[in-house]
């Protein structure tokens, strides 16, 4: 069982939420998630971890309601407990060696960067950030990212916030303007990724994209992550979740992510009992 | 000597079975049990017992049935097997006690593998007095809670260990839970075994990987000995086309979701596609359980694919009897070599194959044959091609020694590995086997722990 100490909602079907998880705690590092499941008989859902304290024994998740099991968290109130959590799992962001870091955050993916910023603030070497989201009410983390960043952008699809664009727009308009980065760190949705991996090919920077890809035991197990990296199979679970953005078969990991969404759909229906 | 041929268990009628997730077979009733009791010989030297993993004094159990004594009889068990209502029904007894059994020619092998079965429901379902423990100061941690991690934490705690058991899942029984499923193993069943192992003192704890949430050299601080019984590993694929289709499973993950996360039961929350033409690829228990499984959920057709002849099939004999008498097609001496489908499966092309020159395993090769291509339409493939060892908690340790497949390397004698007190056993030292060997796995590595602790 672990208690959940603080709920904090960021915008609409998005929330925060801070678990008392200090066997997590004590080793989760940026860039490794948990997998969770709300009731006894709940699915297993991984969620990368987007911030963590060590001392009081603390991780955060930044999750939004999409299927059941984030609509049965959702519904959980400060002071109660989910039945279980595992982790850390998956591996470490190592950036450390990098000098100049462009990290890009998108919509939910945002949360995921976060703890990198952090840290590569903490060791000295304050990074860039965009975020980008479809619009205003969906950019989460401003405050943070402006105190643990360089230089901080934000741009919204509809353009209801600082500046019109998608975060490939703003990224190329850096990098033409004479901006250098030595890597790229992107996480967001799929076709995001994607697109960013598409224009740094062009400019030959190093990319690096996390996978939030279907899993069930999230130790290697069951092959349900698995995704194709330069032509080889590899699970996101245990060879993951990072991998570089320019060697991902992203149609193939996105038709995959579809594979459950009507089953998925219709059990939100029965839960909410519309059906 | 009494004559009488050996007694078949009641099994479910196979079209009624093939549509539900009940126990397949139902097991010996109390009088045939008695009977086929009678039939063993008792042997002086028995072979039967040589034929054990972990070395059940066979005819003493049965010497306690005939005599009508069945908890003399689960105490007999007890002796030398921790998991008896597993091992009744999984163990390959055809190729172990049974094979060797002198009555072989005089109308078929004692039902060993039956009348456990037997003795170990008794036991389940009757109050039987455990044994008093001696505490003797030491503490051990297990690394997994399948058979090889179970078995040796029951040796160590019956010796007045303390004894820990980490598992990753949020369930306890590893194979037994995720992989084996209900029809042949229910799981009341196994979580009755592993609620003795708590009433031995034994401590599980859920939701903990070793190399993650703590690491093997926090153990190693914390404890006296350490077992390393993680399993197989990682599912493995052909690398053939189409392998990342929506609709292909390995059978690990299959399986997983059926039998541990329940998406056999309606309104379980894990989803899980159910397949109408449904291609199961291998041969073994697992693709055996897989095709099964496929069957009950409803499939029209289930065909397993195997590029050599029945006679390699690794699956149990009697596996393969149930499936096809449920209604699996076995399509033999074929290969798939590619699997079709634009987003989703829609067919599997294979082809057939002929057995030339024995291979390095010493069966015979099979060939292609040329222009033998054939298509299988269907909208699930599952792969059951066994897996390769869990890179997982060797990247956490660099000094536990592996060898160039992955497998952890262990001194044969007494399964220690290259850490000091550090032990393993199981498939995550010989890479898929069965549950019994690695039951067999546990019991010498508690042993050598004993030993070399020195604990008596």
């Amino acid at each position: 069982m672990n208690k959940l100490l603080k709920i904090r909602t960021l915008s609409e079907n998005v929330k925060e939420y801070v678990f008392d998880a200090p066997d997590i705690a004590r080793h989760a590092k940026p860039g490794q998630f948990i997998i969770l499941r709300v009731d006894d008989e709940g699915e297993r859902v991984p969620f990368t971890i987007c911030d963590m304290d060590k001392n009081i024994g603390t991780i955060t998740l930044l999750i939004q309601e999409v299927g059941a099991t984030t609509k049965k968290l959702a519904a959980k109130k400060e002071g109660e407990f989910i039945h279980d959590m595992v982790g850390p799992l998956g591996n470490a962001t190592d950036l450390d060696k990098y000098d100049n870091i462009m990290l890009i955050g998108g919509g939910i993916g945002s949360a995921v960067i976060f703890p990198q910023a952090k840290h590569m603030k903490s060791i000295g070497k304050p990074v860039d950030i965009i975020v980008g989201a479809r619009t205003k009410s969906l950019i989460m983390y401003e405050d943070e990212f402006k105190a643990n960043s360089k230089n901080f952008y934000i741009v919204t699809d509809d353009g209801s916030y600082v500046e019109k664009g998608f975060v490939t727009t703003k990224l190329k308009q850096l990098l033409d303007e004479g901006k250098h980065y030595d890597i790229v760190f992107a996480v967001g949705p799929m076709p995001m990724m994607k697109a960013v991996a598409d224009l740094t090919r062009e400019y030959g920077i190093k990319t690096v994209v996390s996978m939030n890809s279907i899993m069930v035991d999230g130790t290697g197990m069951c092959g349900g992550c698995r995704v194709t990296v330069g032509g080889k199979t590899k699970y996101a679970c245990v060879d993951g979740p990072e991998f570089d953005g320019h060697e991902i078969d992203f149609d193939e990991a996105m038709n995959r992510a579809r594979f459950y969404r009507e089953q998925e759909q219709e059990h939100v229906c029965r839960l909410r009992g519309n059906n | 000597m009494n004559n009488q041929p050996r007694n078949n268990v009641r099994e479910q009628d196979a079209k009624i079975r093939a549509t539900n997730f009940n126990e397949v077979s139902l097991g010996f009733d109390e009088k045939t049990a008695m009977a086929e009791a009678e039939r063993c010989l008792a042997c002086v030297k028995p072979k039967c017992v040589e034929g054990c993993p972990v070395g059940v004094n066979i005819p003493k159990f049965i010497s306690y049935i005939k005599a009508g004594d069945l908890e003399g009889a689960v105490a007999a068990i007890k002796e030398n097997s921790n998991l008896p209502a597993v091992c009744g029904r999984v163990c390959p007894q055809e190729s172990q006690c049974e094979a060797r059994c002198v009555r072989a020619k005089l109308g078929g092998p004692v039902a060993i593998g039956a009348l456990e079965r037997f003795v170990a429901d008794y036991g389940l379902t009757h109050a039987v007095k455990t044994p008093a423990i001696t505490k003797c100061g030491k503490k051990a941690a297990i690394i997994g809670s399948g058979p090889s991690g179970l078995t040796c934490a029951a040796d160590l705690a019956m010796a007045g260990f303390d004894v820990t058991v980490f598992e990753a899942f949020h369930k306890a029984g590893g194979v037994l839970v995720y992989g084996i499923p209900e029809f042949r193993l229910p799981k009341s069943l196994v979580q009755a075994e592993i609620d003795k192992l708590s009433e031995l003192g034994v401590q599980i704890k859920l939701n903990t990987v070793v190399g993650k949430t703590i690491m093997l050299d926090e153990l190693l601080g914390d404890y006296d000995a350490v077992f390393i019984g993680t399993g197989a590993g990682l599912p493995m694929f052909m690398n053939i086309k189409g392998e990342s289709l929506n609709g292909v499973y390995s059978a690990n993950e299959y399986l997983t979701r059926v039998n541990l996360m329940k998406a056999y039961q309606k309104d379980s929350a894990t989803p899980i596609q159910v397949g109408n033409n449904v291609v199961v690829v291998g041969a073994g228990n697992v693709a055996m359980d897989a095709a099964r499984t496929a069957l009950r959920f409803g499939a029209q057709n289930v065909s397993l694919v195997y590029r050599r002849s029945r006679e390699e099939m690794p699956a149990r004999r009697e596996e393969i009897r149930h499936a096809e008498e449920e209604g699996v097609v076995l399509q033999l001496l074929t290969n798939p070599l590619e699997i079709l489908g634009d987003k989703a499966v829609s067919g599997i092309k294979c082809i057939r194959m002929e057995l030339g020159e024995p291979d390095e395993s010493g069966r015979r090769k099979p060939v292609e044959i040329q222009g033998s291509e054939f298509v299988i339409d269907c909208d699930q493939v599952i792969m059951a091609l066994g897996t390769s060892p869990n890179p997982l908690l060797k990247r956490s340790c660099e000094r536990l020694e592996v060898n160039k497949k992955g497998t952890i390397v262990i001194d044969e004698a007494t399964h220690e590995t290259s850490i000091s007190n550090v032990y393993a056993g199981g498939d995550a030292v010989t890479g898929a086997a069965t549950v019994i060997l690695a039951m067999g796995a546990g019991k010498a590595a508690a042993k050598a722990i004993l030993e070399k602790l020195n604990v008596h």
